[in-house]
């Protein structure tokens, strides 16, 4: 144990007057339910201070708190060192604390002008604003166009928005939540330089993050909260990433054994040149992809939000079947014109980006989405032989996923929206994991989900991998498919890049092929220049 | 000569049977920004026409019937106002139990004044203006109402697109929970919109029995309500396009007459089915060209629920 590691109230003196904002013995509870256990923070002038906490641990209650959408039930918030009561969001922007939410708060049929005008008191005047808007965006590197209309936005750019609105207020707090879940590096790096640039100016920041590198990188202090309590204060750059993870999590997060699988054999996987035309004004249109995925490899899609990430998983899931039957082939079968169903009798299984509504249908218990996805194909799936519904066994298939991957619940067979978003995912992608598919695509596996579980999910997709199955894994965290794919590919604006091995890909690689030009010859030069640069690509 | 004033007359009957449907789908136009959909546009329509009609026959002004049937309108909104927003319930419900509702009240209160000769709202005479061949009547020389009714469209469609109010309005209706995360009251607009909504369905049916056709009769909004609430859909949203749509659909609905006063073989039944015709027609021509939902606003229909 070190000595961070111990409980220690205002480390460097006490004096709580110092701090811009102080929370003192904050209690939440909702019904019996405490998420804020006498908390105490506190953050002063200048400084990054970064919230961290596994899912559950209580930050975003705490957070809301100070930003005025929730009460606390006990405790008190000093601003300067006085005492306020931060009733609503308003109060908070005008005492100057302004929030980046995780889930944009943004208004997807107006301007961005429009967006900012909501969050600003005071006179109307559009034109004004939208210079002001122009100006200040260029002057922190963020730069957005006032006219634009969020739905036609990127991730990144939405997230420029909601810092925008925050930095237009002038304000001497800023909160972000998970700020670079969605950002490619080059867009985390300059984001990086924008809240530097602010804590220098006086700005406090306070940062929360699941990634620990970024905290250590880029925070001056640490606060972080386990089961509602604060567990530790500490100084993020005198510490590693795994001593951070196992103050969140409270004890160690168990290393991912590598796999040693011989990758080889038939194709599990093989698309030839798939097309997809774009569905919508907001739909990504594929061109031209071409994959093979062999068993016993772990393939990972690196790329920003929005750029195809989804259509490519409708196209291979079979959710959107395309024109040429043989432009998706499943473990030998030509399947591009068939749907999931028939896609998963040949030894598929899916597990989408979102997990409540798409994974699993909310207002189901376990036991109803184990059949979801299984009535057609596979044994345990619920359905007797001669086709009515077998609940019995419906629920024995949730209890063993339940008990093999870990998934916490109340009572024994809950409604899927009334599970925690990790164990929800654990749940999804642990019904797909039982039925042992030869292929498994996974979108997204460990989005918004606690260490610990990311963990198990990962260690699972691993295994699974091990024992001959072929992974296609789309995933924005680098992290995680540096951690676990055999092969790294970018998917950008419905491109997908060459598949490179993973240990010569770097970061900046990836990031140039996720900004990468496109159609044209500068792509193709792109890709040469990496090929000669590593002399890898496969 | 004749042959201009027959259609002249034709225009005449135009305008007074698009200015009710204007009216109503004006007040819709503006709940529905708000997020809220109220199907009880019908039941509000005949509310106000059975209000307009008895106090203009009791006081003897039109003007009061007016002031009445906007009152009444907004009245039958109340109940709408606090079952969907207030206690949470189903709009869709809500909203066929107002019509429901407003059909059968109208008819209980409206029963002593069935075959009664009304008060009927003069049209206004601008000495010069309104005398000139033609446009004179046309233009110069309706009833107050067919000018507020255009004069509201002007209204709404600045209030709506160029001030804040109208930014809060259609922010609510986009996404009402992270309104409510930057400090609007999410209810309170939308409170707004529904009186504001049944206030202008209410006035469009007091158009009906003060301007259209002066009396009293059960049921006389006669599906109006409903062609309003799809010219809202019809208008995508936006007032300048419902100002031509409510015209558009006054003209079938009248030349469907004109052609069966005219004798031509067609049944008329189908003349008369003309506006509810070509109301499926907008509706499918314009869910196909924009793949879907449109630019209706995401939380149409949606209740909000702020939390703790």
């Amino acid at each position: 144990m070190t000595a961070s590691e111990t409980t220690v109230p205002n480390e460097e003196g006490g004096a709580g007057d110092e701090f811009l904002v102080e929370a003192r013995g904050i209690v939440k509870r909702f019904g019996a339910f405490t998420a804020n256990d006498h908390v105490d923070l506190g953050i002063r002038p200048g400084e990054i201070h970064a919230l961290l906490g596994e899912n559950g641990a209580g930050k975003s209650t705490l957070v809301k708190m100070i930003y005025g959408s929730l009460q606390p039930t006990e405790g008190r918030f000093f601003w300067k060192g006085e005492a306020v009561s931060i009733s609503d969001p308003n109060t908070a922007r005008r005492l100057g604390i302004g929030m980046v939410f995780q889930h944009f708060s943004l208004f997807e049929a107006l301007t961005v002008a429009e967006n900012i005008a909501l969050a600003l008191p005071g006179a109307f005047d559009m034109k004004a604003l939208s210079t002001r808007i122009t100006d200040l965006s260029r002057d922190y590197g963020l730069p957005l166009e006032p006219r634009a209309v969020v739905a036609d936005l990127s991730v990144g750019e939405r997230q420029r928005i909601e810092i925008v609105r925050c930095l237009i207020q002038e304000p001497k707090l800023l909160i972000m939540d998970e700020p670079t879940a969605v950002l490619t590096p080059q867009e985390a790096d300059q984001l990086f330089l924008t809240l530097e640039r602010l804590a220098s100016e006086g700005c406090a920041v306070l940062y929360i993050s699941h990634r620990l590198e970024e905290v250590k990188r880029l925070c001056h202090a640490a606060t972080i909260l386990r089961h509602g309590k604060v567990v530790a204060r500490v100084d993020p750059r005198a510490e590693t990433a795994a001593s951070l993870a196992r103050l969140m999590v409270g004890a160690d997060v168990h290393a991912i054994r590598p796999k040693h699988a011989r990758i080889g054999g038939p194709p599990r996987l093989f698309l030839d040149k798939l097309d997809l035309p774009a569905s919508g004004p907001f739909s990504v249109a594929l061109e031209g992809i071409s994959l093979e995925l062999r068993a016993g490899e772990i393939l990972g899609i690196a790329g920003v939000a929005g750029n195809g990430q989804s259509e490519f998983f409708d196209a291979i899931s079979g959710e959107r079947p395309v024109e040429r039957n043989s432009a998706v082939v499943i473990d030998g079968t030509a399947c591009g014109s068939l749907g999931v169903t028939e896609r998963r009798r040949l030894g598929a299984a899916f597990v989408p980006e979102e997990r409540l509504g798409h994974g699993a249908v909310p207002a189901f218990p376990l036991s109803e989405n184990v059949v979801l996805t299984r009535h057609a194909a596979y044994e345990d799936s619920g359905r007797n032989l001669i086709g009515f519904l077998d609940f019995a066994r419906a629920r024995s298939t949730a209890a063993r996923v339940s008990e093999a991957y870990d998934v916490r619940k109340g009572k024994p067979d809950p409604e899927a929206r009334s599970l925690s978003g990790g164990n929800l995912q654990k749940f999804v992608v642990g019904r797909e994991l039982d039925r042992k598919p030869l292929l498994l695509l996974v979108n997204q596996p460990t989005w918004g989900v606690d260490a610990g579980a990311a963990a198990l999910i990962r260690q699972a997709l691993i295994d699974l991998a091990a024992d001959g199955s072929a992974v296609l894994m789309i995933s924005q965290d680098l992290d995680e498919i540096f951690e676990i794919a055999d092969r790294i590919a970018v998917l950008s604006r419905g491109h997908l890049s060459p598949a490179y091995d993973a240990h010569v890909m770097t970061l900046e690689k990836i990031g140039l092929l996720m900004g990468g030009a496109h159609g044209g010859s500068d792509r193709v030069d792109e890709a040469r220049q990496l090929r000669e640069a590593d002399g890898h690509a496969l | 000569m004749s042959t201009d004033s027959a259609l002249l007359a034709v225009l005449l009957t135009i305008v007074t049977a698009s200015t009710p449907l204007l009216l109503a789908a004006l007040g819709e136009l503006v709940t529905e920004r708000a997020g809220v959909l109220n199907l009880g546009v019908e039941g509000m329509m005949v509310m106000g026409a059975v209000a307009g009609f008895a106090v203009a026959l009791t006081t003897g002004s039109p003007y009061l019937g007016i002031v009445a049937s906007a009152l009444a309108g907004a009245a039958l909104a109340v109940p709408f106002g606090f079952l969907t927003l207030n206690l949470v319930a189903n709009q869709v419900a809500t909203g066929l139990a107002l019509t429901l509702l407003g059909l059968g009240l109208s008819g209980l209160i409206g029963e002593s004044f069935v075959g009664q000769p009304g008060v009927r709202l003069a049209k206004i005479h601008i000495p010069g203006l309104s005398d000139l061949p033609f446009v004179g009547p046309l233009l110069f020389g309706q009833d107050v109402l067919v000018y507020l009714a255009l004069a509201l469209a002007v209204f709404v469609s600045w209030g709506v697109f160029r001030t804040r109010a109208g930014l809060v309005l259609r922010a609510v209706g986009d996404n009402h929970a992270s309104a409510h995360a930057l400090g609007y009251s999410v209810i309170r607009v939308r409170w707004l919109a529904v009186l504001f909504g049944g206030a202008l369905s209410g006035l469009g049916g007091g158009y009906l029995s003060l301007a259209y056709t002066p009396q009293w009769i059960e049921n006389m909004t006669a599906g109006r309500g409903w062609i309003a609430l799809a010219l809202v859909v019809f208008s995508s949203w936006l007032p300048g396009r419902l100002v031509i749509g409510a015209y558009l659909f006054g003209a079938v609905t009248i030349l469907g007459f004109f052609v069966q006063g005219l004798g031509v073989g067609v049944p008329s039944q189908l003349l008369s089915s003309l506006p509810y015709l070509v109301t499926i027609a907008a509706l499918v021509a314009i869910s196909r060209k924009r793949g879907g939902g449109g630019d209706a606003p995401a939380c149409l229909g949606r209740s909000f629920v702020p939390d703790r």
